[in-house]
C-alpha cells in the first residue's frame, strides 16, 4: 500500500528526497576527505618530516644542548634562517628562507628537484638547491648563480617540493637549500638574526619515540631546546587540519538540517492533504498503525534512496578537496574510498528524515477517523505530548550529532544552542511579520497586493519554512562577504596611508646611517628607525623562569619560558597602541625604576600585572624592571608592533641592531631598493609588504572560496526546498488561481498576486539574514578583529534583490503552470 | 417579436483525446437563450451538462462550432479577453461552493468586483449578503459557515458584479433538502430582481421545471429542448 500510494505522489517525494540528498552529500564528502586525510596525514606522519624526530634550537644549541644532540648523534643538521638574496645574472633581489644542510636529509620521502639528482648531489658540488616558482619569476635557470649574502654559488637544481613546506609558506619566503658547510661564507648569521638550528635523527621501528621524548624533551627544554618526534607533529598536524574538517562539517550538517525542515514542512502539507485517503482507510479497517506504517515506510524510503544517492554525490565530490585545499597541505592526499561513510549517510538519510517527518506523521496516529472526515485542525492532548517527545528527540539527536562532530560537549552545546536561536529568529520573524500583516492589515492596499499578503497566512502556508531556508543561506553568504571585507579593508587602509610597505630588518648599528643614506639616495622617506634589542625573561614575580619549566603547576604559558623576546625602546606611543592599564612612562631618569610596557596578550599569558617585576636576561646582563602600563596592540596592522616596550633611557647602550621601515610608490622602486640594499648590505632582509598583502589577500580567497563552496550547499538546498514548498502548495494555487480567473481574474492579475507574495518572502528572508549577518559580523569585528565595522553596502545592493528575484523567478515558474490549466478541468475535479 | 439573445450555440463539439483515442463529449449541439430568460440544462451523468456549461461560459474552448456570449464571438477572444467578458457579465455558483478559503464571506463576495477595481465594492458586496440575509456573517471564514451559508455566501458573490448571465452548475447538489430549497427560492428572487438570464444545470428536473425552457441532454447531444408553462416576467 505504501508503495501504491507513493507511486501516485512520485514527483513530490522526490522532491522531498532532493532536500537532504544535498546535505547528506555535503556531509558525506566532508567526512570521507576528514577520513583521508587523516589517513595520509597518518600513513605520511614520517614523510611530512623527513626524519623519526627532530631537535630544534632558536640560537645555538647551549654546551649542554649540544652535548645531548651529539651523544644522539645526528644523521644530518641544519641552521636555516630569512634573508635577502640577489640573482647576479638579472639583478634580481628576493627574500628567501636560507637553509644550510649537512647529511643525507630526508629520510623519509624526497625533496622533488630538478634534475632529480641535483637533490642528492648539490652537497658534493657546493651549489643551491632553488625554489622553481622562484626560478620562474626572475627568470633565472639551473646553471645560473646567486647570491647569498657575501658568497655567490650556482644554482645546481629547481627545488619543487621538500617535507614539511607547504605552498603558503613558500609564497613569503620561498626555500634554497645550500651545504651547511658554506653558510660561514655567507656572512649572514650576525648579530641579531633569527635563525633556526635542526638536528635530524633517523631511529630503528622499535624505538619507543614516546618513552624518548619523555625523558629527552624537558632536559631540552632547560636548554631553550626542543625534541618533536613525527608522529607529535604528525598529530599536530592533525589537529589543525581536524578543526578545518570539523568547521566544514558543521556547515554541511546546517545544510542538512535545512533540508531535514524542508522535509518536516512538506510532509506536514503532504499529510495533510492525505487526510482523507487516511480516514477512508480507517473506515474500512485500517488500524492506526497500518495507516501510519504506510506513510513511514514512504518517508523511510526517501530516506534510504536520499542518503544513498547523497553519499554517491558526496564520493564524487571529495575527489574536488584535494584541489581546493591544495595550497594548505603539505603533501599530496590520495583519495579512497572507504563504505563507513556510504552507511553514515543512508543512516543519516533514513534517521533524520524519519525524525523530522515524524512531527508531522503524529497527526495521523492520534485523529480518529471522523475528525479526519471533517478535515479539522483540532490536536488532542496525546498527540501534542508525543510532539513535544519528538522534538526532544530531535534535540538530543542534534546534540549528539554535533557531539561527535566536534568532539567537544560544550562547543556542541553551543552549536545546537547557536543553530536553534537562529532558527528561532528567522521563524519568529516570519511569525511576527505574519502576525503583524494580520493585525495592520492593508485594507487600502490594490486587490492583488492584499491577496498576495493573505497567501502568506493562508491554511497550509510556508511562510515559516521559506523565511528560515531563505534567511539561512543569505546569512552564511553575508556574513562571509562582512568578514571577508572587515579583513581585507585592514590591509586596504594600509596600504592606501602614508605607512610604510617595506621593513628592512636585521640592519646592524655601524649599518645604520649608511643604510638610511641608500634610501634617502633613491629619493624614498625613512619612515621609522626602530631599535631593536634582544632578550629573555629570567625572573617572573621573584620566581625564576628555570625553576617555573620544571614546575608543572605553573600557570604562565609555556611560550613565554623559552622565548626570545626583541624589545624597542622609544619615548611615545604608535598609532596601533592604547594603554588600557597604568601610566605609559616615556623616559626614565638614571638609576630610577624602570617602568616598561607589556602588551595585553604577554601580560595575560604571563600571569603578571601593573607591579610586578619582571627580570630581563639582555644578553648576559640582568635587568630589574616594574610593569608600568599594559597595551593593547593591534597586532593585524602589518608594522613592527613589540610585545615588551622601554622607555627611553635604559637600553641606548645595550646591543642592538635597527629595523627601518620605508614607503616604496611601486614595484620598480621596490625592486630598485632590494637590489642596492642586497649588494650594499648583504645581512639585512628586506620585507615587501606588498607581497604579503597579496598572499594574505590569496588566503582569503581561498578561504571564502571554501566557505562559499559551503554555502553554496545551503542556498542549494534552501532553492530545493523552495521549490519543494512551491510544488507542494501548487495544487492549492491552482484551484485557487482558477477560481479567480472564472470570476473574470487576468492572467496579469494572478501573475501579480503570486508575485507580491514572493517579492515579500524573498525580500523578507533575504533582508532577514542580512540583518543577523551585519549584527554576527559586527560582534567578529569588535570582539574578534578589534576593528571598527564599516558594512559594505554590496550585499543589500545585490543579494538582497538577487536572492529574493531567484525567489520570485521560482514561484512564478510554477504560476505557469497553473495559468495554462484549463478552469474547467480543475472545476470539475473539484466537483 | 424578435428577442435578443445572449446566448447563441450553432453546431457545438467537443472532443477529448485519452492516448491514441478521441472521445466525443459534445456532438451537433445548437440552441440558443434569450436575454433574462431562465433555462435548464438537465440530463444524466456524463451526459455532457459541465462540459457545454463551461464552453458556454468562456471557460474551455470548442472542438467546432460558435459559441455567441452576450454579442461576442468567444473564438474571437483570448483567455484575458474571455476573463473580462465574464468579470462584467457572467456570474457563477457552483455546487461545490468555490469559496476562497482565505477570505471572509464579505471578501468572497467582493471578488468579482475588486477585480473590476470598484472602488465600493465593499459596499456593494455588503448590501447582497444582507440580502441573502448573511449580513451578520460577514466576517466569518468559509470553513466557519455552514454548506447552505456558503452557497448564500456564493449567490451573493455570483450577483455582485451585476452580471447579464448566470450558470448555476447543481447549486443544491451539495445540500439537503430543506437549505436547497431555501437558496433556490433566493437564487430565482435575486435573478428576478436583477433582470439576469438563468442556465442552471441539474438532473432534478422538478428544479428545471421552474425554469422556462429545458434542455435534455443524453450521450452529448440534444434530446429534447422545450419551453416550459412558467412565464418570462
Amino acid at each position: 500500500m505504501a508503495w501504491r500510494d507513493a507511486k501516485a505522489s512520485k514527483v513530490r517525494l522526490i522532491l522531498f528526497m532532493s532536500s537532504i540528498v544535498l546535505g547528506i552529500a555535503a556531509v558525506v564528502s566532508i567526512q570521507l576527505f576528514s577520513t583521508n586525510l587523516k589517513d595520509n596525514i597518518q600513513r605520511q606522519s614520517k614523510v611530512l618530516m623527513g626524519a623519526d624526530y627532530v631537535i630544534d634550537s632558536r640560537q645555538e644549541p647551549t654546551q649542554r644542548a649540544q652535548a645531548i644532540i651529539d651523544s644522539l648523534q645526528p644523521n644530518a643538521y641544519e641552521v636555516n634562517f630569512v634573508s635577502m638574496i640577489a640573482f647576479p645574472e638579472n639583478g634580481g633581489a628576493k627574500l628567501v628562507k636560507v637553509r644550510g644542510m649537512e647529511g643525507d636529509f630526508p629520510f623519509y620521502g624526497t625533496m622533488d628537484t630538478q634534475p632529480i639528482l641535483a637533490a642528492t648531489r648539490y652537497q658534493d658540488l657546493g651549489g643551491a638547491l632553488v625554489d622553481a616558482t622562484l626560478l620562474l619569476q626572475f627568470n633565472i635557470n639551473v646553471g645560473d648563480s646567486i647570491k647569498v649574502g657575501q658568497l655567490t654559488l650556482p644554482i645546481v637544481g629547481a627545488l619543487k617540493s621538500i617535507p614539511g613546506s607547504n605552498a603558503i609558506s613558500s609564497s613569503v619566503a620561498p626555500p634554497i637549500v645550500i651545504p651547511y658547510r658554506l653558510i660561514a661564507n655567507t656572512e649572514l648569521l650576525q648579530f641579531g638574526s633569527r635563525k633556526e638550528y635542526q638536528f635530524f635523527y633517523k631511529t630503528t621501528n622499535d624505538f619507543d619515540l614516546i618513552a624518548f621524548e619523555e625523558k629527552i624533551d624537558p632536559l631540552l627544554d632547560i636548554e631553550n631546546a626542543d625534541l618533536d618526534t613525527h608522529t607529535s607533529t604528525s598529530e599536530r598536524l592533525g589537529n589543525r587540519y581536524d578543526n578545518v574538517g570539523k568547521f566544514l562539517n558543521l556547515a554541511a550538517f546546517i545544510a542538512l538540517l535545512l533540508g531535514c525542515i524542508g522535509i518536516a514542512s512538506s510532509v506536514h502539507i503532504y499529510i495533510k492533504e492525505k487526510l482523507k485517503s487516511i480516514a477512508v482507510l480507517k473506515c474500512m479497517g485500517a488500524s492506526r498503525l497500518q495507516s501510519f506504517l504506510i506513510f513511514l515506510i514512504q518517508i523511510a524510503g526517501i530516506g534510504v534512496i536520499g542518503g544513498l544517492i547523497g553519499s554517491i554525490i558526496g564520493i564524487a565530490l571529495q575527489e574536488l578537496f584535494p584541489y581546493i585545499l591544495k595550497s594548505f597541505l603539505p603533501f599530496t592526499v590520495e583519495i579512497s574510498i572507504s563504505l563507513q561513510p556510504i552507511f553514515t549517510g543512508v543512516f543519516l538519510g533514513l534517521f533524520m528524515s524519519v525524525l523530522f517527518a515524524l512531527l508531522p506523521l503524529i497527526n495521523t496516529w492520534y485523529v480518529s477517523p471522523l475528525e479526519v472526515l471533517r478535515v479539522g485542525q483540532s490536536t488532542s492532548k496525546s498527540s501534542k505530548k508525543a510532539q513535544v517527545l519528538v522534538s526532544i528527540a530531535i534535540v538530543i539527536f542534534l546534540l549528539l550529532f554535533s557531539y561527535v562532530l566536534l568532539d567537544n560537549l560544550m562547543f556542541a552545546m553551543g552549536f545546537v544552542f547557536a543553530t536553534l536561536l537562529t532558527f528561532a529568529i528567522l521563524a519568529g520573524i516570519a511569525l511576527l511579520s505574519m502576525k503583524g500583516i494580520r493585525k495592520f492589515f492593508p485594507k487600502r492596499f490594490g486587490f492583488a497586493a492584499r491577496q498576495s499578503l493573505l497567501n502568506l497566512f493562508r491554511p497550509n502556508n510556508q511562510t515559516v519554512v521559506l523565511v528560515v531556508a531563505i534567511g539561512l543561506g543569505t546569512f552564511l553568504i553575508s556574513t562571509l562577504y562582512f568578514t571577508k571585507d572587515i579583513l581585507l579593508s585592514k590591509t586596504e587602509v594600509s596600504q592606501t596611508a602614508e605607512s610604510a610597505n617595506i621593513i628592512i630588518l636585521d640592519v646592524q648599528t655601524n649599518q645604520r646611517d649608511a643604510v638610511e643614506q641608500s634610501i634617502q639616495d633613491l629619493n624614498l622617506p625613512i619612515l621609522d628607525n626602530i631599535p631593536i634589542v634582544t632578550m629573555r625573561m629570567h625572573r617572573i614575580k621573584n620566581k625564576l623562569v628555570n625553576k617555573l619549566r620544571q614546575d608543572s603547576l605553573r600557570q604562565v604559558r609555556g611560550w613565554i619560558l623559552n622565548h626570545e623576546f626583541r624589545a624597542t625602546y622609544r619615548d611615545n606611543l604608535t598609532t596601533s597602541e592604547d594603554i588600557i592599564e597604568g601610566d605609559w612612562t616615556p623616559q626614565i631618569a638614571p638609576n630610577a625604576p624602570i617602568l616598561i610596557s607589556l602588551s595585553e596578550n604577554l601580560a595575560s599569558d604571563a600571569k603578571v600585572g601593573i607591579g610586578d617585576e619582571i627580570v630581563f636576561n639582555v644578553q648576559g646582563v640582568l635587568m630589574e624592571t616594574t610593569i608600568g602600563s599594559i597595551r593593547k596592540v593591534d597586532w593585524a596592522q602589518l608594522q613592527p608592533n613589540f610585545t615588551v616596550l622601554f622607555p627611553k633611557g635604559v637600553l641606548e647602550q645595550a646591543p642592538q641592531f635597527n629595523v627601518i621601515t620605508t614607503a616604496v610608490p611601486d614595484e620598480k622602486s621596490s625592486a630598485d631598493l632590494q637590489r642596492d640594499l642586497v649588494s650594499k648590505f648583504p645581512n639585512v632582509s628586506i620585507i615587501d609588504l606588498r607581497q604579503v598583502y597579496t598572499v594574505v589577500e590569496d588566503i582569503l580567497n581561498k578561504v571564502s572560496w571554501i566557505i562559499n563552496f559551503m554555502a553554496f550547499f545551503s542556498i542549494l538546498t534552501g532553492i530545493i526546498v523552495l521549490i519543494g514548498s512551491v510544488r507542494t502548495s501548487k495544487y492549492q494555487r491552482i484551484r485557487e488561481s482558477v477560481l479567480l480567473r472564472t470570476l473574470g481574474a487576468q492572467n496579469k492579475q494572478i501573475l501579480k498576486i503570486s508575485a507580491f507574495e514572493y517579492v515579500f518572502l524573498g525580500v523578507l528572508g533575504s533582508l532577514v539574514g542580512i540583518l543577523l549577518a551585519l549584527i554576527g559580523s559586527l560582534c567578529l569585528a569588535l570582539l574578534v578583529f578589534n576593528e571598527p565595522f564599516v558594512p559594505s553596502i554590496v550585499p543589500f545592493l545585490v543579494f538582497l534583490p538577487g536572492i529574493s528575484l531567484l525567489v520570485v523567478a521560482i514561484g512564478l515558474s510554477n504560476i505557469r503552470t497553473v495559468l495554462r490549466s484549463s478552469p474547467l478541468e480543475v472545476l470539475r475535479r473539484e466537483g | 417579436m424578435n428577442t435578443p439573445k445572449i446566448l447563441k450555440i450553432t453546431g457545438l463539439e467537443k472532443t477529448y483525446s485519452s492516448g491514441n483515442k478521441q472521445l466525443t463529449v459534445l456532438q451537433n449541439i445548437s440552441f440558443d437563450v434569450d436575454r433574462g430568460q431562465t433555462f435548464s440544462i438537465v440530463g444524466p451523468s456524463g451526459s455532457g451538462k459541465t462540459t457545454l456549461l463551461g464552453l458556454c461560459a468562456g471557460l474551455d474552448e470548442p472542438s467546432a462550432g460558435q459559441i455567441e456570449l452576450c454579442g461576442q464571438d468567444l473564438s474571437t477572444l483570448n483567455e484575458d479577453q474571455r476573463a473580462q467578458l465574464r468579470n462584467k457579465e457572467v456570474g457563477f455558483i457552483f455546487q461545490n461552493f468555490q469559496l476562497l478559503p482565505t477570505l471572509t464571506a464579505l471578501e468572497n463576495v467582493s471578488v468579482p468586483l475588486e477585480l473590476q477595481g470598484a472602488k465600493d465594492a465593499e459596499k456593494r458586496s455588503m448590501v447582497l449578503l444582507e440580502k441573502v440575509g448573511l449580513a451578520d456573517r460577514s466576517h466569518h471564514y468559509p470553513s466557519q459557515l455552514s454548506g447552505g451559508e456558503q452557497q448564500r455566501v456564493a449567490l451573493a458573490r455570483a450577483f455582485a458584479n451585476q452580471p447579464s448571465i448566470l450558470f448555476a452548475d447543481e447549486p443544491t447538489g451539495n445540500l439537503d433538502e430543506d437549505t436547497g430549497e431555501k437558496v433556490i427560492k433566493l437564487l430565482f428572487d435575486l435573478n428576478k430582481e436583477a433582470g439576469t438570464t438563468l442556465i442552471i444545470i441539474s438532473h432534478d428536473l422538478e428544479l428545471a421545471n421552474r425554469t422556462q425552457q429545458i434542455l435534455r441532454l443524453k450521450g452529448g447531444q440534444i434530446l429534447t429542448n422545450q419551453r416550459t408553462s412558467v412565464l418570462q416576467s
